[in-house]
């Protein structure tokens, strides 16, 4: 029982915590790149999810399973890039077959999640906290589902900032970025969930 | 291109930070205080010195439908060292950075001077191109990290600033990296004109 409280309480604290974009600031390029319509950041958060999940698994048993007992732990920031770069060539190969719309609408972002660090990000976090699979799996989960919800907000946001009137110097990046700061002012607030 | 352009060129014209908005996810992380700013920008400089010139080396070599994947292990390899380096000589600034090091393999500044730059360049121009985008980033990082150091905790590299100062303590929890980054881009803008279209 206090295994599933433990697990509960990893998947609670990497969705709102330690959101990785609104705390860590971990996945900020697809995170300001793909949130200006929601149905994209729905889609992104989607393929993350997928892409964060299955790294989170087969990283932790090529870390214990090859790394570890080879004592070549120093070739983990290779070997999992590598791992990342392998599985978005396939979430790009399905996209493209079962929703061309969705694939064109993602771009060049699409590609661009072997270079999210979210996705890289979380693999180390999971190695560095010593979690076991179970625990690991949540976490990737988590981090992902965290992030879906940041990048929905965002683009739900972002949708309304285009039709208001923003000072010019600030259209574009900045206003996004101050708004992200607001959201984090927002997110802060569930620092206090857990003592 | 002269050599002198092409450096300049990366702290002006073209800072990764202020002018192409690459490599979000240290700038904001990490600019909570100047001197790990300052340690960022030097460890990145290395890698982007280092992975520009193994593939301007490199270029005819390497396939281009799998370049890639091929330059992303070049600069892992560059990163692995840097942390190695950084472990052995600076444990204290390696244990404030964490897992941020790691994480300079997917900076996209990197891979984009290695595709944009570096794998169209000679030897040289390549080297100066690194040098030049890793000091535009270190500087950016370096004022981001002032700011918020001076107004979230009072000091700068450590040093108090004004006695009775009271800091605020937003600057340096997470809201304020992407206030601060917000405001500079918007106050560049407006200084030299520009208006970006994300």
């Amino acid at each position: 029982m206090e295994y599933i409280g433990k697990i509960f309480l990893i998947l609670l604290s990497s969705i709102l915590i330690n959101n990785f974009v609104m705390s860590r600031f971990l996945g900020i390029c697809p995170f300001l790149g793909v949130s200006r319509r929601v149905e994209t950041a729905v889609g992104m958060g989607a393929a993350v999810t997928f892409v964060m999940a299955m790294t989170s698994l087969i990283t932790y048993i090529i870390q214990y399973g090859i790394l570890e007992p080879l004592n070549i732990q120093y070739l983990q920031t290779i070997v999992f890039i590598l791992v990342i770069a392998c599985l978005v060539q396939f979430v790009e190969m399905v996209i493209q077959k079962s929703s061309p719309t969705l694939y064109k609408a993602l771009g060049v972002y699409l590609p661009l999640i072997t270079t999210n660090c979210a996705v890289l990000g979380v693999a180390i976090i999971n190695i560095d906290e010593k979690y076991d699979l179970i625990q690991t799996l949540f976490n990737g989960i988590g981090a992902a589902l965290g992030f879906t919800l940041a990048i929905v907000l965002f683009a739900g946001i972002r949708e309304r900032l285009e039709l208001s009137d923003i000072p010019k110097p600030l259209k574009g990046f900045p206003i996004a970025l101050i708004t992200a700061g607001l959201m984090s002012v927002a997110f802060l607030g569930f620092q206090g969930l857990i003592k | 291109m002269k050599l002198s352009k092409v450096f300049i060129n990366g702290i002006l014209n073209e800072n990764p930070t202020f002018r192409l908005v690459l490599g979000m996810c240290p700038t904001l992380a990490l600019t909570t205080a100047a001197i790990n700013g300052i340690g960022m920008g030097l460890a990145t400089t290395f890698v982007l010195v280092g992975s520009n010139l193994v593939i301007c080396l490199l270029k005819d070599f390497i396939p281009s439908k799998v370049r890639i994947p091929a330059y992303v292990v070049i600069i892992a390899t560059f990163v692995t060292i840097v942390d190695m380096i950084m472990q052995a000589f600076v444990p204290a600034l390696y244990e404030s950075l964490g897992i941020y090091i790691p994480l300079i393999v997917v900076n996209c500044i990197i891979l984009a001077r290695a595709e944009s730059f570096a794998s169209k360049n000679s030897v040289l121009p390549s080297i100066v191109d690194g040098l030049g985008m890793g000091a535009g980033f270190t500087l950016a990082l370096l004022l981001l990290g002032s700011i918020r150091e001076i107004l979230g905790a009072g000091t700068w590299f450590g040093m108090p600033v004004a006695p009775g100062f009271s800091p605020a303590v937003i600057m340096i929890l997470p809201p304020g990296g992407f206030i601060t980054l917000g405001l500079v881009l918007g106050l560049l803008n407006k200084l030299t004109g520009k208006t970006e279209q994300l």
